[in-house]
């Protein structure tokens, strides 16, 4: 299979408005014969189906939660980057293209993050426009902050709720198409397959999660915008429902999936203490903008905090890299904390832990200023550990957090299944190794305000679609195999819970294929994996029925379909003998521990296609060009 | 630091929407206090699933405080007796050894019961729907710097928008009102420049499908502001009331707002 990524020819920077200029347009009268499913309502969805719907199209959306607004998106913290330049301090739509393709480790096609660097602008303008309130200035312009791998401040903010008032922004857009009609919502439904006519993707099959029933529906195109997959981890940063289920079933139909070993490991979460735990809680990036990192310099030192002196502490980001100092990109920033922990210097009651102090700030700045800045983390960090950011240094450590990789897309965020669009965190495109904080809602935001309504128009208008109704032997087919496998799940009636399954894959997977990998961890997993997914199989527990809602049964086949797609992570992984970003393979590093890129064999991102159960899936490779930018060893010293 | 206490849990179980439901008694044993109320629930379904029992069904998603997807009344509390917090952020250590705990869905006729502690919110947005938004297009919005917007407006703007949508002021009023939940949308609106061009219609048309959904009236109990886990103040009431009149007033001497339907408030 030749991978065409599409990629409009010209200067980079015209390429979104040449391809604007030729696409080819679907008339209005037209646009109301077609019918486009949007699957997930985060700022991906949401975006993109509130702007089809304003253009004409039917839309019908779906998502797991009760309502389109609760869509893991809303838990956002930290903020939004735009090259606005407001601040005065150097910034250009040049400079955010090349701090995220540099942040990326130059693993991401150069086109597409250009393009997303310049609709960042047009995304702060639509949504200031929607009354998001973003954080002001007196003279009541907006302001910015820093994040990491950036030496200007960019970043658009909403306290640490960005990702909240992003998303109702989105969400009220969405409801006002739901007022006119020209959107259905369909709530409470998850996505078991994908439903292919003649090689294109024509609908989807659903679980009603209220009764139990298994609907099927019928479009001209899918979009995808299911978002990603950390909670392969089991602990992760993502809400509760996120899944791969949807992408997963979408490659079992043919969608490639592309670089599945790039997560992303996130420096400032707030440390594992119990293994009742359920999830892992960010405490915002931003907050590196204002707190230092530090452990002590004596091995297993016990003091509290405030008795050890300042001549006592190290702060070894700002010691390892002066320039970039306490905001070094995510990756390099979460392996320096594994470092020192391991090396013995670890804080708190399991020692895996990095002191994130705000005492300067406070001295500096005031309680008030800082209230603003981040009054709701300080406020989550003290009701989950008990303890007051404001009189002793946050304690945190790296927790798995986003997901880089994702189904394969062109230029056009369509899969190499024509008409299945793929958006936000679910697809692969821009963020290379390695995403830069405040960067993923922008994407999601491009995707769907400005990039998907163009590109379904192109797709539409250059097809002739045969009418396909939910009748048909391809959904059919799909029903009865969803059928059969709630029936196996049911049936099994073993020893152990759902979660325990997923638990121990988490744990598998942090050790192995976590911050750092190596081959014989990998090719451990590759025999591991296997051997726990057949367990879960003979002894998994799954209560109650499938014609009602069974919260246990949602729960198994999310795990089931975690426990094919973690084998393909540690192959990836395996495969890719080379460290970039955050895939960090121990045999490939530079003398003092950074990661080790090898551009001559693995600047490509790779495609898997899948080949059947018990098969080995088959590589494809995109080649990355680079016509503007040099990749060049990344240094943030 | 961590301890562990144990507590006797009374939950709400109720099979579906047309089914009787009764409370079931559990014990919860050796719950740490670092675990939240969440999680205790999880350790409990474990136990029930081991044992063969269907688990207790409730929502959840973000498990941060942000999604609004969980919430049940606690001892006669929405989210529980802790302020400003939401049942996931409720965190055991503010519980005592041996309390009993009586777990029960949100209480309103607009809320149905779907399953035990799991409750049908869609009425919240038909509100939204019906006209809590900017109808702004997607397109070539002017520059985010032509409208300044005093840090003032903004900021209280924000206070409102941080409603998360969970429904606790309803379960909390004594009349089962969404004064709370309609007023902070309508605040964090017309407080906004941009929001100024819809202002009269937004609030007339969110008031109507309000009071289609049979939602009661608010008659200042306050039981609103108390269970709200982000604070919302009832101030936005107030300014719901005024802004509301004041539509009803133009409404009057230009005319209705002919246009305003009401979504059929069953799903
Ligand atoms: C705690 C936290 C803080 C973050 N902070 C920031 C930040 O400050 N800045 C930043 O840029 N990024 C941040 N991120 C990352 C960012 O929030 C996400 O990458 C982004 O919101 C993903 O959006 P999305 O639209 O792709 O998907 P999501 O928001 O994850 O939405 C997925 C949607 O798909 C639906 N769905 C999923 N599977 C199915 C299925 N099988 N069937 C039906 N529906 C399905 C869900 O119901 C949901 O509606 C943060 C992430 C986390 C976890
Ligand atoms: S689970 Fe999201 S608010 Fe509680």
């Amino acid at each position: 299979m030749m991978l065409d990524s599409k990629v409009p020819a010209g200067p980079l920077a015209e390429k979104w408005s040449r391809y604007k200029a030729e696409v080819r347009l679907v008339s209005p009268a037209n646009k109301r014969k077609y019918t486009i499913l949007v699957v997930g309502t985060g700022l991906a969805g949401a975006s993109a189906a509130a702007t089809l719907a304003e253009l004409g199209y039917n839309v019908q959306v779906f998502c797991i939660q009760d309502s389109p607004r609760r869509a893991h998106s809303i838990a956002a913290q930290g903020g939004i980057n735009a090259a606005k330049n407001y601040q005065n301090d150097g910034d250009s739509v040049y400079r955010l293209f090349y701090d995220t393709i540099k942040g990326g480790d130059f693993r991401a096609r150069e086109a597409n993050v250009y393009r997303l660097a310049e609709l960042s602008c047009n995304i702060i303008d639509q949504c200031v426009a929607q009354g998001v309130p973003f954080a002001r200035e007196y003279g009541g312009l907006l302001d910015n902050r820093s994040f990491g791998g950036a030496q200007v401040s960019r970043t658009f903010y909403a306290r640490g709720q960005t990702g909240q008032q992003l998303l109702l922004g989105a969400y009220g857009a969405l409801m006002k198409e739901v007022n006119s009609g020209q959107v259905k919502m369909f709530p409470r439904r998850e996505m078991l397959d994908l439903i292919v006519v003649n090689g294109k993707a024509r609908g989807i099959v659903c679980r009603n999660l209220i009764t139990g029933a298994l609907e099927s529906y019928a479009g001209h195109a899918v979009v995808l915008a299911t978002g990603g997959y950390s909670n392969v981890f089991y602990l992760s940063t993502n809400a509760k429902a996120s899944n791969v289920t949807a992408i997963w079933r979408a490659y079992k139909r043919g969608a490639l999936m592309a670089n599945p070993c790039f997560t992303q490991i996130h420096p400032t979460c707030i440390p594992v203490h119990g293994d009742y735990q359920s999830k892992l809680t960010l405490m915002s990036e931003s907050l590196r903008n204002d707190g230092r990192i530090w452990v002590p310099k004596k091995k297993g030192d016990s003091r509290p905090p405030s008795e050890i002196p300042e001549e006592e502490r190290d702060y070894y980001l700002e010691r390892r890299y002066p320039s970039y100092g306490n905001l070094v990109p995510r990756d390099v920033a979460s392996r320096a904390a594994k470092a020192v922990c391991d090396a013995g210097y670890g804080v708190g009651p399991t020692k895996m832990a990095v002191y994130l102090d705000l005492r300067d700030a406070f001295e500096r700045l005031g309680r008030q200023t800082l209230d603003d800045l981040y009054g709701n983390l300080f406020a989550i960090y003290e009701k989950i550990v008990g303890e007051s950011p404001y009189s002793t240094p946050m304690m945190i450590y790296p927790a798995p957090h986003y997901t880089m990789g994702g189904l394969w897309v062109n230029y056009e965020l369509m899969s190499n299944l024509p008409g299945l669009f793929v958006l936000g965190e679910a697809n692969f495109s821009d963020h290379g190794a390695n995403r830069l904080g405040a960067s993923a809602l922008m994407q999601g935001l491009a995707d769907g305000y400005f990039i998907v309504p163009y590109t379904m128009g192109n797709y539409l208008a250059s097809q002739s679609l045969e009418p396909v109704t939910p009748d048909r032997e391809e959904f059919r087919q799909a029903t009865l195999l969803a059928e059969e496998r709630t029936k196996k799940l049911l049936s099994i009636k073993g020893k152990k819970t759902v979660d325990e399954f997923h638990r121990e894959l988490g744990l598998l997977l942090w050790d192995y294929c976590g911050m750092a990998r190596n081959r014989t961890g990998l090719e451990m997993l590759l025999k591991k994996i296997p051997e726990l997914r057949a367990a879960f199989w003979e002894n998994v527990l799954v209560p109650g029925e499938a014609e009602t809602l069974n919260q246990s049964l949602e729960k198994a086949g999310r795990v089931a379909d975690f426990l094919e797609f973690a084998e393909l992570m540690a192959r990836d992984a395996l495969h890719r003998e080379e460290s970039c970003g955050c895939h960090f393979r121990e045999e490939y590093q530079t003398p003092d521990g950074e990661a080790q890129r090898n551009d001559a064999e693995y600047a490509y991102v790779a495609a898997w296609e899948y080949q059947g159960d018990d098969v080995a899936p088959q590589l494809h490779k995109e080649p990355l060009v680079f016509e503007e930018v040099h990749p060049a060893a990344r240094s943030y010293k | 630091m961590a301890k562990t206490i144990s507590l006797t849990l009374k939950v709400w179980r109720q099979k579906g929407p047309n089914e009787p439901g009764r409370f079931e008694t559990y014990e919860a044993r050796n719950i740490s206090t670092d675990a939240s109320f969440l999680e205790m629930l999880d350790i409990v379904n474990k136990e029930l699933t081991l044992q063969g029992k269907e688990p207790i069904a409730f929502d959840h998603d973000c498990r941060e405080g942000i999604c609004g997807s969980c919430g049940a009344v606690v001892n006669g509390h929405a989210h529980g007796h802790e302020r400003e917090t939401t049942l996931c952020q409720l965190h055991m250590r503010k519980f005592r050894d041996g309390d009993v705990l009586v777990i029960e869905p949100w209480r309103s006729r607009v809320f149905p019961v779907i399953k035990d502690l799991i409750v049908d919110r869609s009425a919240l947005d038909r509100i939204i729907a019906s006209g809590g938004y900017i109808s702004v297009r997607t397109g070539q919005a002017p520059d985010a710097h032509a409208l300044p917007v005093s840090k003032e407006h903004a900021d209280a703007a924000f206070e409102a928008a941080q409603c998360i949508g969970c429904g606790a002021c309803v379960a909390a009023c004594p009349n089962g009102s969404a004064m709370l939940f309609v007023a902070a949308k309508v605040s964090h609106l017309s407080l906004l420049p941009q929001g100024r061009p819809e202002r009269w219609r937004r609030v007339q048309k969110m008031v109507r499908q309000m009071d289609a959904e049979g939602f009661g009236a608010c008659s200042n109990h306050y039981e609103c502001e108390a269970a709200c886990p982000k604070g919302i103040r009832v101030a936005n009431i107030a300014r719901l009331n005024r802004e509301h009149l004041l539509a009803a007033f133009r409404a009057r001497l230009f005319g209705e707002y002919p246009d305003i339907k009401v979504l059929p408030p069953s799903v």
